[in-house]
């Protein structure tokens, strides 16, 4: 099993969504990068981020990322904190610790490109 | 190999290739971005086809109901029409049938389409005056029951529109109709014992009313519960009509909020916002919320009560936009 099933897939996603959604909007640190007038269409994203992070299917290249984050100018705070509200979120839905780590490992490779370094 | 329609053009695609990238393949530019059917980018609503279910997966239920999908997700095997989201171009006659003031500021006006006009209550339309003067309202009545359209239109001081319609308007003009659009209403599907909450300011109250009197007709029994916000006591209007609403439908609470009122009126005094917070019930699990009214107010409260514990999915808002000419 991969591990975008093992943690449940698009039903992990739908519920982890709105949880890490709730984390970020409520840190001062981050929020102001996704504030955007649209909520709906900010959740869509929240999910495509998720789905990667989860180890989901998805079409993502390090590129996409440079090219998707370059403007936000982010540095390595901002990674941090998002980094924490996806561990925190898969630890309110009690996933189990060693898929925490692997889906941790998979966001930390990806910091070099988010962070446009 | 089906044919694909788009924007007035055909396209045709191989086996079991999606359309984004069978319009992709051709030259076509379509918004995209994961291609696995996540981030929504590559939205798109059916003209004519059988859309698939995993084509519509994570789209709102109000979405899902109007023929909106997934470009990526779907390999159509029949011919198929399909357009980007947005109002209808063909416009409808209409004529004006009635004209009515409904307090200082807001002005009802009740359109009859010559054709059929399908529209749900809470969505909106375009109406264009004969002077080619266009701006979107909200449908305020049963339009799919009633023979005609109900429009709440704000007094907004040198407004070219809404100038129109005091001083100019006259019952029988002919105006025209495009749309509809949006997808603020309510949709039985969802389940009918769930709490309702529906907040607007002004003429928010608008596509609310159609929505209360849309539930209440599909027989739903959760609680339905409307806050009406103004400015000033004159802001109000329908008073009379809810607070009977109130007292003759056990399911359905009004509460009008007044900013700057006195205490010890039939209202409550303060911010509407802040009234609605504290009055979210203890359980938001299916609780389902509609806000309509300016876009300070509504992006304001889908944040907050999403963050007070709403679930994204079941928050349903239209943000009314001024046009900066008017
Ligand atoms: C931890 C690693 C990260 C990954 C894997 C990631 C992944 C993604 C993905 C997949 C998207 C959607 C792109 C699209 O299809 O439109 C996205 C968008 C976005 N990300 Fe990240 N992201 C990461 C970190 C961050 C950080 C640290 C921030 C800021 C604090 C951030 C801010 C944003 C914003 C604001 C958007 C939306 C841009 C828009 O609205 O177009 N991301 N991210």
């Amino acid at each position: 099993m991969s591990l975008f099933e093992k943690i449940g897939g698009e039903d992990a996603v739908n519920a982890a969504v709105d949880v890490f959604y709730r984390k970020v909007l409520s840190d001062d640190l981050i929020s102001h990068f996704f504030e955007t007038v649209d909520m709906d269409k900010q959740m869509a994203k929240q999910k495509a981020f998720l789905t990667m992070a989860f180890g989901g299917p998805h079409n993502y290249t390090g590129q996409d990322m440079r090219e998707g984050h370059k403007h936000l100018d982010l540095k390595e705070e901002h990674f941090q904190a998002v980094a924490g509200h996806l561990q925190s979120t898969l630890q309110d839905l009690g996933v189990a610790p060693d898929l925490i780590d692997e889906v941790m490992a998979i966001a930390a490779s990806t910091h070099d490109d988010v962070l446009n370094l | 190999m089906p044919t694909l329609k788009f924007s007035d053009k055909s396209y045709s695609l191989n086996d079991s290739e999606t359309i984004l990238d069978g319009l992709l393949r051709q030259g076509e530019s379509a918004p995209h971005s994961c291609k696995t059917g996540v981030c929504q980018t590559c939205l798109m609503q059916v003209v004519e086809g059988e859309v698939p279910p995993e084509a519509q997966k994570g789209l709102k239920e109000t979405l899902q109901s109007q023929g909106y999908f997934l470009a990526c997700q779907w390999s159509p095997s029949e011919d198929t029409s399909v357009k980007l989201p947005g109002l209808e171009d063909t416009a409808i006659s209409a004529s004006i049938s009635e004209i009515r003031s409904l307090c200082h500021n807001v002005n009802l006006l009740r359109v009859t389409p010559e054709e059929g006009f399908s529209c749900v209550p809470g969505q909106y339309l375009t109406l264009v005056n004969s002077d080619g003067v266009a701006r979107s309202y909200s449908v305020a009545n049963l339009s799919h029951q009633d023979s005609y359209i109900d429009l709440h239109i704000r007094t907004i001081p040198g407004g070219v529109f809404s100038n129109w319609v005091n001083e100019k308007a006259c019952v029988g003009d002919q105006v025209h109709l495009r749309g509809p659009a949006g997808d603020c209403f309510y949709i039985a599907k969802e389940g009918k014992d769930t709490p309702l909450l529906l907040a607007g300011t002004g003429t928010g109250l608008a596509p609310l009313y159609g929505i209360i009197l849309d539930a209440l007709s599909q027989d739903h029994t959760g609680p339905i519960s409307l806050f009406h916000g103004a400015l000033k006591e004159e802001d109000l209007y329908f008073v009379e009509a809810l607070q009977e609403l109130d007292q003759t439908t056990s399911n359905f609470s009004y509460f009008p909020c007044v900013l700057n009122g006195e205490e010890g009126a039939f209202y409550t005094c303060g911010d509407i916002q802040e009234i609605v917070l504290t009055a979210l019930p203890e359980d938001k699990k299916e609780l389902r919320i509609y806000l309509c009214g300016g876009p300070d107010f509504v992006n304001s409260m889908k944040k907050k009560t999403f963050l007070a514990g709403a679930a994204s999915q079941n928050i349903y808002s239209d943000a009314f936009v001024v046009r900066s000419s008017e």
